[in-house]
């Protein structure tokens, strides 16, 4: 689950990570009223989408006026916002954050991440921060400093302390940088997060240290435990369709193509779209039903598919396994056909538990349905049927 | 003996009780695995599967002999599940549940240290030695034993590849699903490790995907040790869209890392046969057992 700016300063708050004074507005009165709430002479209208980048983008204005907090709330209110990680239709901005804008001196980059190879929660550390940090580390990775956590012992004093001092951190600052990091642990810990990055964490003359920027995601898997943090869940920043597919248990990613894509398994569902994309295919998206996926759940899910106005060919390619069997797939194909109807070309390749019973169960039912054997004989079908992408 | 596991390993079943827990031990024991026993907490002294039901593990192991685990309990108890069954000396477990929180993983993991307990997963269809025994959720029907070890993170894609594999007229020494999880028990090197060391495998498929550094981790360990048998390796979602999270929770990149092409670069330098296509692997894997 990912999280806005705004909300994901509210937990760091909570764990005593500072940042500059701010107030969510949903209308540049608001964004006026909250500048003068405030206080101060100058301030940041920041539009509230899930993607980064926002500030190249135009999507961080600063103000001198509250008037001019007004005037930046209005534009931004209402408009698409386009970042490298929107896609080209970019994010509507339906809520603009505006904070006090400080001044400080430095710029650093601090995250807390799970590192796999670990198998460990990580801090991950920069002395210096901002929009291309990615780029940079991954150019010159002797820059990324990094602490690995015992989850036993948790973020020690004396590591922070370490960490805080190849930062190049004296003094307060660094004083304020060992509680940051041990507070950005507890955080992580606390509210099951599987991302934090504070980007930057600005220094300032005195020596505080505040979040000026947090990007924060959440486990999904560990949300049955965080009932209180459900009404974080921004629903409007999701894919209306994937949305959906969420509520019936599928992994449903909306991509660009024309060819609709039903597979079970990841790891799968990946090498079909790698095979399709190679035979010169555009899948419409990757959908992985998942082992236990009921039949009516997989009638939603070829719904989605039948619904997509771009899809001009469909694959279904199950193999059925220890409990997912194809035979529920079929069944739960041929009501969505029934009930939505089935407009363009089907293609299924069913192989594994039941397989032969999933064949029947289309044919019997009166499906169009071209049957194929194997994975690559599938993926040629489906190319042929729903045409190659433009050239 | 085949790797982890052979007909005489005794095996528990952890949520014995629950639905998929019955339906895939039945099957379990229908293809020759030793199960003894099964826990529930609060269902100790009763009978499932006509077989013993006990409070924990410890008592379990007591009373059973029993030396390996199979983890059916749902995500919210499962780590504690692993979790006391490495406290009980367990010496090898397959989790099966999906959609265990990752923190969860990350504590369990830090136990699984120094400790004699090997876990494959969580997320894993487990493991299959064909005609012998199987733990897990795995398929039985087109496997067939022969010399042939696979080891993957994706259940499904296993089971094309077995298919694959089959088609070709060879057969397999061991299947192992490590599971899809960010963090996980036993990675691909372990895995490379006991396949090497096995006399009935003679050539090893590995089965990667995008995400995570267990694929570049296997190609270090490689360029450092050569070989000994023909390593396959197939690596999936070279044409996945980059920063989507593709089903697994572990195919997120994070900071351009595992991306598919440089784990099939990594692999390629360190001597691994890449199948190009998924729709190749079989034939990969002939030519490979051939050289």
């Amino acid at each position: 689950m990912n999280l806005h700016e705004y909300q994901a300063k509210d937990l760091l708050r909570r764990h005593g990570v500072k940042s500059p004074a701010g107030q969510l507005a949903r209308s540049s009165d608001e964004a006026a009223e909250a500048a003068r709430k405030l206080g101060g002479t100058r301030w940041a209208v920041k539009a509230q989408i899930h993607a980064g980048l926002r500030q190249d983008a135009g999507g961080v204005q600063f103000c001198d006026t509250p008037e001019a907090v007004a005037a930046a709330a209005a534009k931004l209110l209402g408009s698409r916002l386009v970042t490298p990680q929107t896609g080209a239709k970019g994010k509507l901005v339906r809520s603009v954050y505006v904070e006090q804008a400080v001044a400080y001196e430095r710029e650093l980059y601090l995250a807390a991440l799970v590192n796999r190879s670990a198998g460990r929660v990580a801090l991950i550390a920069a002395r210096e921060g901002g929009n291309d940090i990615e780029a940079r580390l991954a150019a010159a990775p002797e820059q990324m400093l990094s602490l690995v956590i015992d989850p036993e012992t948790g973020v020690t004093e004396a590591e922070a302390g370490r960490l805080a001092g190849e930062l190049g951190l004296a003094g307060a600052a660094a004083e304020q940088a060992v509680g940051v990091m041990r507070a950005l642990d507890k955080a992580f810990t606390t509210f099951d997060a599987s991302l934090i990055e504070i980007n930057p964490l600005a220094v300032t003359a005195a020596g505080d240290l505040l979040a000026l920027d947090v990007k924060m995601v959440l486990d999904d898997n560990a949300q049955f435990r965080h009932a209180d943090l459900a009404a974080l869940r921004d629903e409007d920043e999701i894919d209306p369709a994937e949305l959906e597919a969420q509520r019936y248990n599928l992994n449903y990613v909306h991509l660009e193509g024309n060819i609709g894509v039903m597979v079970n398994g990841a790891g799968l569902a990946l090498a079909t779209v790698d095979l399709l994309k190679e035979q010169g295919g555009e899948p419409a998206d990757f959908m992985d039903v998942r082992p236990e996926a009921t039949r009516a759940q997989i009638t939603h899910g070829f719904k989605l598919l039948l619904r997509n106005p771009a899809v001009t060919a469909i694959l279904v390619n199950i193999y059925g396994g220890g409990i997912l069997r194809c035979d529920t797939v079929a069944e739960g194909i041929a009501a969505a056909c029934k009930e939505a109807g089935l407009n363009v070309p089907l293609i299924v390749r069913a192989a594994g538990t039941n397989g032969e019973l999933a064949r029947k169960i289309l044919m019997s039912q009166g499906i169009p349905v071209t049957f194929a054997q194997t994975l690559a004989q599938a993926a040629a079908k489906v190319v042929e049927a729903g045409g190659r992408k433009a050239a | 003996m085949a790797i982890l596991i052979d007909s005489d390993t005794r095996v528990i079943c952890q949520g014995f009780t629950g639905a998929q827990a019955t339906y895939h031990m039945e099957r379990a024991i229908a293809y020759g695995t030793k199960v003894v026993g099964g826990v529930v907490p609060g269902k100790g002294g009763r009978g499932h599967l006509g077989l013993p039901v006990f409070d924990t593990v410890a008592e379990a192991r007591e009373a059973t002999g029993a030396t390996a685990s199979a983890v059916f309990v749902p995500p919210r108890n499962a780590a504690a599940a692993i979790i006391e069954s490495i406290d009980a000396d367990i010496e090898f477990m397959v989790c099966v549940t999906e959609r265990v929180p990752v923190l969860d993983m990350v504590r369990v993991k830090r136990r699984l240290e120094g400790s004699g307990t090997r876990l494959v997963g969580p997320n894993s269809q487990g493991i299959m030695v064909p005609g012998r025994c199987k733990i897990g959720v795995m398929p039985a029907h087109l496997e067939r034993p022969g010399k042939v070890g696979i080891v993957s993170r994706s259940a499904s894609l296993t089971s094309e590849v077995i298919e694959q594999i089959s088609a070709q007229r060879l057969g397999q020494s061991a299947s192992i699903g490590i599971g899809g999880d960010p963090v996980h028990g036993m990675g691909f090197v372990d895995c490379l490790k006991l396949f090497f060391a096995d006399p009935d495998t003679e050539c090893v498929v590995l089965l990667g995907e995008i995400g995570g550094s267990d694929e570049e981790e296997a190609a270090a360990f490689l360029a450092a040790n050569p070989a000994p048998k023909p390593v396959v390796a197939y690596v999936a979602g070279l044409h996945a869209p980059t920063e989507r999270r593709m089903g697994h929770a572990g195919t997120v990149n994070v900071f351009g890392q595992g991306d598919a092409a440089g784990k099939i670069k990594a692999l390629r330098a360190a001597g691994v046969a890449i199948a190009a296509s998924p729709a190749e692997i079989g034939l990969t894997v002939r030519q490979a057992a051939r050289a």
